[in-house]
């Protein structure tokens, strides 16, 4: 018998953004006053340059933390808010982290199951190599619903393999049950969801306890084994109840960051799993159960190697860098929910040449620069010929990687012409630490944080929308690196 | 080595439009009116200019395309036209190719015309579109003003001064244009402001306030160039000459490589010595009478100064408070109120610049006359201060 599959790596990622419900509940207290009763913690909320891709990335840059990336060949992509309805979007986070040719790939959608669905299948299909499961949800809600105090947006991402395991999968098992609890119909930004008591005692307490059973039929053991129960669930206390029906203890229930983040739909069981992992110590038991349209379990057993694992962000490092939002027009603008007069500048035609963006695909989506095989001189874009005034050596540039190195800050400014839906739109040049220099707009920065010599941290994003043809391009910005910041 | 262009080139007409937010004209109507004004200056007949050079940089939101728009405007018939464009240096090319045609003995009149039209965009500022295909997936779609800002925050870096400080000297740098400005009627900004309303203005890119940005505007100048011996048979006494004409783009090594600090313009450097080489210049501070330069922003007059070599490196400040650029100060800069308050319609602007030079050299810049200016310089800049195309001219009298 081969070594077991199991989960080799993990990594997550948060917006930075957190708004505060207190100030979703103050917008709409006019109309709802009730919304004051959910108006505590904060949730989640993409930058306006942010989707589920660009969170899928950054996860997955999280969980590859260290690890030889030529080895992953496969990815599977879980979200119910693809960026592209017929365009891989696992392919776009692919060219991003810069995975090599030969890479298998698929998008799975279509209920909050998919990033345990995509898991399993994960689990299921991966041979000799690894595979990289990443999900990512940006759920747009109506405004004064109670989606939108609930949803936050994250992403998580997993490794999957038979090399390394920190967590051996013991079983999975699925039901599936067309249960309409809501639904997102083609063309809709938002949820229809049904009376939640209905959905209550008819889904998470029939369905859940239905397909628990069916996995602990197969795998044997019980309730009282398992040290995380990760199940996501808004409605407060059902999965303290569904533990209790097997016999799980209760504070073996994982916190489901209601309090910091939110709901982050497809993505959350996994962002959930990648807290238990960050908690647990080998030989604990891990039981995921995820509700939709039926529901997906798995359970997992944590290996010696998990706690030999490289250090990386994580599930804790997400929710840390946070930043509470407290204006809910801002948040209301970046999800379209609103239209601002940006002016006549936001006009722009932002149309693509795909065909020059496939040409310059490792440059622009990967962010792959030269570096001169005559004078060493590392440069961004990659040309002709080199850009060393005392070199101009002809086609002697190999690729070389810029979205991990270290760069500092070497001049800014924050505009307030230019069309940018965060405004003021700062950029500048920035210095790479390994050598190179890239004129790039900043991302997640505040008034204040810049300064000569900041540090800072690549991060791909949408660099802009054409909403006349409806693409959005990518490209990689800076933002002040925090927790360098504090290391010296 | 080449023997260059000194003194082979004289200024025989100059013609400018008023400048400013010319709601009721075309960008037709300004050419005509920089032209009507250079060609009777000039003294010849329309028929005598043998080669055009038009530049134009914005031209999809006003004329379009080609040479074509000054054939037709212009009815000049059936000559060699060349359109230019180099960004804000499109005005000193017009002049360059023009000259070079005279100098190479190619044609004996030649002319040269920038004109920009760009109050029909419905918004402030320059147009904003595609800068290419590639360009597009990397860049980030900054604006002109944001782009030059961040001269401001390297060079407090590098020479260690107070971000308060340089403010007020960029400050200063607006407050002297807007007085020179008050007194040219062909100037669209034509109000004193005090310093107080300056450094307190509304943010555009940080440090830039609204009075550190120069106008955008409406407008054409036109200069007729021959030989000085054709110049003296057209009855020109007083001839004025072009005694510099240097052009230097960057190679791509200020924004890609680390060798440069964006604190200054490289490009710069090298086009003001090689004028002062050409010219036969040997101490700037002292022989050079007046000064036009791209005061796009204020904060790029400051470090241009030192990039002529007029100010000693980390000195800009310092001269610049001392009032050493103010109309009555040693090198007066900016006398007709430059970008700053005269105006920036693109193309236009290098000629305009030339303009003053050869109003000043001739005694006729009226209020704004300084008393016997021998040598003017031009710096005419287009781009941005990591990327961007230079050129630097000196215009003086022929003998």
């Amino acid at each position: 018998m081969t070594s077991p599959v199991g989960i080799t790596s993990f990594g997550a990622y948060v917006p930075r953004l957190r708004l505060a419900r207190e100030n979703i509940a103050k917008a709409h207290a006019w109309a709802m006053p009730n919304l004051r009763g959910l108006g505590k913690g904060e949730r989640s909320m993409c930058n306006w340059d942010e989707d589920s891709i660009t969170m899928a990335v950054e996860a997955a840059r999280d969980c590859l933390t260290e690890r030889d990336r030529a080895a992953v060949d496969g990815i599977y992509f879980a979200s119910t808010t693809l960026p592209f309805l017929d365009r891989q979007n696992a392919g776009v986070i692919g060219a991003a982290v810069n995975l090599e040719a030969g890479l298998s790939s698929l998008d799975i959608a279509g209920s909050q199951r998919a990033g345990t669905s995509a898991l399993i299948t994960a689990l299921k299909a991966t041979g000799d190599g690894e595979s990289l499961v990443v999900a990512s949800d940006a759920r747009k809600a109506k405004p004064a619903s109670t989606d939108e105090m609930h949803f936050g947006h994250g992403a998580a991402a997993l490794g999957v393999g038979s090399e390394g395991v920190i967590a051996k999968c013991l079983g999975a098992h699925t039901v599936t049950v067309d249960f309409v609890d809501h639904y997102r119909g083609e063309g809709e930004d938002f949820d229809y969801g049904w009376e939640e008591r209905w959905i209550r005692e008819e889904g998470y307490l029939k369905i859940v306890p239905q397909a628990v059973k069916g996995l602990m039929d197969k795998v044997g053991g019980s309730g009282d084994d398992i040290t995380h129960f990760v199940m996501p669930c808004t409605m407060r206390g059902i999965p303290q109840r569904v533990a209790k029906m097997f016999g799980i203890a209760d504070d073996a229930v994982v916190d489901n960051m209601a309090a910091t983040v939110g709901d982050t739909g497809a993505a959350h069981a996994l962002l959930m799993l990648v807290s238990a992992l960050e908690n647990a110590k080998a030989g604990d038991k891990i039981l995921v159960v995820n509700f939709g349209q039926g529901a997906d379990v798995i359970l997992l057993e944590a290996t010696e190697a998990l706690a030999g694992l490289p250090k990386r962000a994580g599930a804790a490092g997400a929710v840390a860098q946070g930043r509470t939002e407290t204006d809910y027009m801002k948040f209301a603008s970046f999800q379209n929910n609103v239209k601002l007069d940006f002016g006549m500048r936001a006009e722009t035609d932002n149309k693509t040449a795909l065909s020059m963006e496939y040409r310059k695909k490792d440059m622009v989506t990967g962010f792959v620069g030269g570096r001169c095989t005559k004078c060493g001189t590392v440069q961004y874009p990659r040309s002709r010929y080199c850009v060393n005034p005392n070199c101009q050596a002809f086609d002697s540039q190999e690729p070389h990687p810029f979205a991990d190195q270290p760069a500092t800050l070497m001049s800014f400014t924050a505009d307030w012409l230019s069309y940018n839906p965060s405004p003021p739109f700062f950029y500048g040049q920035v210095n790479f630490d390994d050598g190179g220099r890239v004129l790039m707009g900043f991302t997640d920065t505040d008034a204040g944080q810049l300064q000569v010599g900041t540090p800072l941290k690549m991060m791909f994003r949408i660099k802009d929308y054409d909403e006349l043809r409806g693409y959005r391009r990518y490209f990689w910005k800076a933002a002040p690196d925090l927790n360098a910041e504090k290391e010296t | 080595m080449a023997r260059g262009i000194r003194d082979k080139v004289a200024i025989v007409g100059m013609g400018c439009s008023k400048f400013g937010e010319r709601w009721e004209s075309t960008a037709e109507d300004l050419m005509v009116e920089a032209f009507n004004e250079a060609l009777e200056d000039a003294g010849i007949e329309k028929n005598q200019i043998e080669a055009a050079w038009f530049g134009t940089a914005f031209d999809k939101v006003h004329v379009g395309a080609s040479a074509l728009p000054l054939a037709t405007t212009l009815r000049l018939s059936n000559i060699p036209i060349t359109r230019v464009e180099n960004m804000c240096a499109t005005g000193t090319e017009a002049l360059r190719g023009a000259t070079y045609a005279v100098a190479s003995g190619a044609c004996d009149i030649a002319m040269a015309l920038g004109v920009e039209k760009l109050k029909d965009t419905g918004y402030g500022g320059l147009p904003a579109g595609s800068r290419g295909t590639m360009t597009d997936l990397w860049v980030p779609n900054g604006s002109a003003p944001g782009n030059f800002a961040q001269l401001a925050t390297a060079y407090s870096a590098k020479h260690g001064v107070d971000a308060k400080d340089l403010k007020e000297a960029i400050g200063h740098v607006s407050w002297k244009s807007h007085q020179n400005g008050a007194k040219n009627e062909k100037a669209h900004l034509r109000k004193p402001v005090p310093m107080e309303t300056i450094l307190n203005a509304p943010m555009i890119a940080e440090p830039l306030g609204l009075f550190d940005c120069c106008g955008v505007s409406d407008g054409s100048a036109c200069a007729i160039v021959t030989t000085p011996e054709i110049a003296a048979t057209l009855g020109k006494h007083d001839i004025i000459s072009i005694k510099a004409l240097q052009l230097c783009l960057s190679d791509g090594s200020e924004s890609g490589f680390s060798n440069w600090d964006g604190s200054h313009f490289a490009t710069t450097r090298v086009a003001a010595k090689k004028a002062y080489e050409e010219a036969g210049v040997e101490n700037p501070r002292d022989e050079i009478s007046m000064i036009e330069v791209h005061d796009c922003f204020s904060v790029t007059e400051l470090v241009t100064m030192e990039d002529l070599y007029i100010s000693a490196e980390g000195e800009a400040v310092k001269d610049v408070m001392d009032g050493f650029y103010d109309a009555d100060g040693q090198v007066p800069c900016q006398i007709d109120g430059g970008l700053k308050c005269f105006g920036h319609p693109i193309g236009a602007s290098g000629l305009r610049m030339v303009y003053e030079m050869y109003q000043q050299l001739q005694g006729k810049a009226g209020e704004r006359q300084l008393a016997d200016p021998k040598l003017g310089l031009t710096h005419n800049l287009g781009g941005a201060p990591h990327s961007n195309v230079s050129s630097v001219s000196i215009i003086g009298r022929l003998n």
